[in-house]
């Protein structure tokens, strides 16, 4: 059989989960970590990273729209999946996705935005022409009030929100992570760690995610990059890498160390066909190089236009990284035999349902939607607002 | 024993009576099916298996399994007595053909045919989003392919690689242990099929059933027993290198 | 109280959550299927419709029903357990499927997103209507070697030969009654 190599069981030959299932972890890892960056300025009143909050929100939501996109796609049924909403089996971490999903988005992510962008709105939709006036007209919910009082209750509530909701985006991701690490039949797969594993390394590619897009965006914009910003980003980015590469090193050791039935099998996969994606791309390139470029700019004081090209190599390397890393969790586990004798190849195709142009679309497609947001609802501190806690002076 | 003709004639109608039951959806209420009287297994006896393929090949045909896809396939060990822990296997088109002929070279050999262990604490079914696929009262692991989103959690949390979603129907599928035959008192289709005995269906509940003695009086094991997935697959003579 | 009032726009904001909630249950109470929960999480009615799918093999006890001088030869030799359909197979005749409406670009555009389910193929059986299904005489040249060939995988005490050794050209069918095969015990031909 072309491609298989040793024993497999004759069912497994062929993968059941695509690179779209590599896709959606990544995505809502993406809106994880992105969101957790907001909460810093929000409720750790790391006041440095400001500029971004916004933004950050914005990358949150148009990446959350697009997550449920790969999952539909995977699916042999995808006109089934309301019966995840009405009929959700309790002992599946898979299940909880319809209500998790909802609850993020509904509750915590478009809730926080609204607040945070109410006085924005109401004023909008008094001075905007045509379908944009009904747009924001009905993003108000018809309620005009923007007193003093009420945006005071807003900030309150909004805190409120964020505080909650920096659990749930590590339900919405860590999930997840208990889908693969709770799969007893997996190997590869199956470890108390893997949440944890999960949910730090969307923390380092969301943070990295809204470090790279500010960057390039500001600059778009011809504006200038506020330093401040970006060199707390970094910091924060390098620290919470130290920790995520420390849990990824630990899985790995603790396994090279235990040295159960499946090592051998595994450890012939790792110096074989995920020789590149695994040691060349997610830890080579992926993680030890940005963290050491990070770390050089942690105890040497470089000059800014290092300081920038040293951010934006490292928050891409990051990204590519942390793609790699989703790779070989979802397409490694199942390029070994649950027999421990063989091996298979994924043959990606090319132009199918689940195949890389496909792909290709789903990651572009939030930033067609973080385009549409950031002109719906402009982020810059310039644009909107006075800043939260300062006297509203009258609407302009 | 032998069933006459005339016994035949009598018995096919009360049959067809009590499928008018089990096709209203509730084999419950058919007179000769009763879904707690049952708790079904199957005892696979490897010193007597010859890989002759007969229970792959009429598993496909009575129950349309796809090419490419198995319900049942039969593996080939081949072990040599230094290395336990890494035996070749092969499965040549699930055995559906049988196997080429394997010449002595003094070290073990034996088959293996494998299916759905109809676990009693399936982990496939614990994964299912939606309670698509489900133990029955009687014992079987079943799929509901009218509810079924084709999501492949199952086959990924099947320890024993028995689950393949279906290429035209986009559901999960797998060996019902010939569902729609046992409950009207035929054994399964690769049982029937199988020349040496060597596949036996069981039910657990009956006490006449001959696996009570069978398990009592032999060394008997389930695949991975260590997943603890309370298979019921019961193998005579399982060897240690079996995966 | 006044608090309130500038808190209005929450309430809104709750308000949708509430309504789309119980959209939600009135949705959820018309489409999961009432035999959902029955025995388990998962649509009771499942169970019946696997159930009752048609059977394909016979069943030795049917052939025997008919066929009870076979029966009785075989009974005495050393196929006596080997049932009927292992080297018959399963005596069935598929008939024709009901013709499918022709593919147009609707059709295929929506078999993109729900795939279209494949119509049971119906057949009859030579168990239920023997004139109905003639079945063809296995050729022994093919059926007998997938058993007896002798191979070191198979287990020692199983009776395997060499098939061109033992056969030298000749169909297994020359020497052997497939009913009762033994050569000693007069099933010689």
């Amino acid at each position: 059989m072309s491609g298989v190599e040793g024993f497999m069981y004759p069912n497994e030959i062929a993968l059941q989960w695509s690179v779209l299932i590599v896709l959606y972890p990544y995505i809502t890892g993406l809106v994880a970590g992105a969101f957790i960056l907001a909460s810093l300025e929000r409720v750790f009143l790391v006041e440095a990273v400001k500029p971004t909050y916004r933004l950050a929100l914005l990358t949150a939501l148009a990446f959350l729209l697009v997550a449920p996109l790969p999952l539909c796609l995977h699916l042999g049924h995808p006109f089934r999946s309301p019966e995840m909403y009405f009929t959700p089996h309790s002992t599946s971490a898979m299940a909880m996705f319809g209500y998790v999903y909802l609850w993020y988005l509904m509750a915590v992510l478009v809730l926080e935005i609204w607040l945070d962008y109410r006085r924005d709105i109401v004023l909008l939709s008094q001075s905007s022409k045509g379908l944009l006036r009904l747009i924001y007209k009905v993003m108000t919910l018809g309620s005009s009030n923007i007193s003093p009082r009420s945006l005071a209750i807003d900030e309150r509530v909004g805190w409120i929100v964020t505080l909650i909701g920096i659990p749930s985006a590590f339900l919405l991701h860590g999930y997840v992570g208990f889908i693969f690490g709770s799969i007893k039949a997996n190997p590869w797969w199956s470890s108390p760690l893997m949440p944890v594993v999960f949910i730090f390394s969307a923390m380092v590619s969301g943070i990295a995610g809204v470090m790279v897009l500010y960057m390039a965006i500001t600059k778009l914009r011809k504006q200038k990059i506020d330093m401040r910003c970006v060199d707390t980003i970094a910091m924060y980015l390098f620290y919470i890498f130290i920790i995520d590469f420390s849990l990824e090193m630990l899985d790995l050791i603790h396994r090279i160390y235990e040295a159960d039935e499946s090592f051998r099998s595994l450890n012939f996969l790792v110096h074989t066909q995920l020789y590149i994606p695994h040691i060349v791309i997610q830890i080579f390139l992926g993680t030890i190089t940005p963290i050491i470029l990070l770390g050089i700019t942690q105890v040497v004081k470089l000059p800014e236009i290092a300081r920038k090209r040293i951010y934006s190599v490292s928050g891409c390397l990051t990204l590519i990284g942390v793609f790699a890393m989703r790779w070989n969790v979802v397409i490694g586990g199942q390029l070994f035999s649950k027999s421990f004798l063989g091996y298979t190849t994924y043959k990606m195709s090319l132009v199918t349902r689940e195949g890389l142009l496909v792909a290709i679309f789903l990651t572009i497609l939030p930033l067609i939607f973080l385009w549409a947001l950031v002109k719906l609802l402009p982020p810059w501190p310039e644009k909107s607002a006075p800043p939260r806690g300062y006297p509203v002076a009258a609407a302009d | 024993m032998n069933i006459s003709r005339r016994q035949v004639m009598v018995l096919l109608p009360a049959a067809a009576v009590a499928w008018k039951y089990v096709l209203a959806g509730t084999p419950e209420a058919s007179p000769n099916y009763k879904m707690s009287e049952h708790w079904w297994s199957m005892l696979i006896d490897i010193p007597k298996c010859i890989g002759c393929g007969n229970c792959v090949r009429a598993c496909q045909t009575e129950n349309d399994v796809p090419d490419g896809n198995f319900r049942t396939w039969v593996e080939r060990y081949h072990v040599s007595d230094e290395n336990m822990t890494n035996p070749t296997v092969i499965s040549p088109d699930g055995g559906k053909e049988g196997f080429p002929v394997a010449t002595e070279d003094g070290e073990k050999y034996f088959f293996v045919p494998k299916l759905c262990n109809h676990c009693a604490d399936s982990p496939c079914t614990q994964v299912c989003p939606v309670g698509a696929t489900f133990i029955s009262p009687d014992g079987v692991v079943l799929v509901d392919p009218k509810y079924c989103l084709g999501c492949a959690y199952c086959v990924q949390a099947c320890p024993y690689g028995c689950r393949y979603i279906h290429p035209v129907k986009k559901v999960a599928d797998k060996c019902t242990l010939c569902y729609h035959r046992i409950t009207q008192g035929l054994t399964t289709a690769c049982c029937e099929a199988c020349p040496t005995g060597a596949r036996q269906l069981a039910d657990l509940k009956n006490p006449k059933d001959p696996i009570h003695e069978f398990l009592k009086t032999h060394s008997v094991q389930v695949l991975k027993p260590q997943m603890a997935t309370g298979a019921k697959v019961f193998y005579n003579d399982l060897d240690g290198s079996v995966r | 109280m006044s608090g309130f009032k500038d808190a209005g726009h929450l309430f809104r904001f709750a308000g949708l959550f509430v309504l789309a909630f119980a959209v939600f249950l009135v949705v959820r109470h018309y489409v999961v299927p009432k035999s959902f929960g029955q025995y388990g999480h998962y649509r009771g009615a499942a169970i019946g419709e696997i159930a009752a799918h048609p059977a394909k093999f016979a069943g030795h006890e049917s052939c025997e029903g008919c066929h009870s001088d076979v029966q009785e030869v075989k009974m005495k030799g050393k196929h006596a357990h080997v049932n009927c359909e292992a080297c018959h197979g399963a005596l069935i005749q598929r008939l024709p499927a009901a013709p499918q409406p022709a593919p147009n670009l609707y059709r295929r555009l929506l078999a993109l997103v729900i795939p279209p389910m494949p119509v049971e193929s119906t057949f009859v059986r030579h168990a239920d209507d023997p004139g109905s299904v003639i079945p063809p005489l296995p050729d022994t040249a093919v059926l007998c070697v997938r058993c007896h060939t002798a191979s070191a995988a198979k287990p020692k005490g199983f009776p395997q030969v060499d098939p061109a050794e033992h056969a030298q050209g000749l169909a297994c069918g020359s020497c052997h009654k497939p009913h009762d095969p033994g050569m000693n015990a007069g099933g010689a031909k």
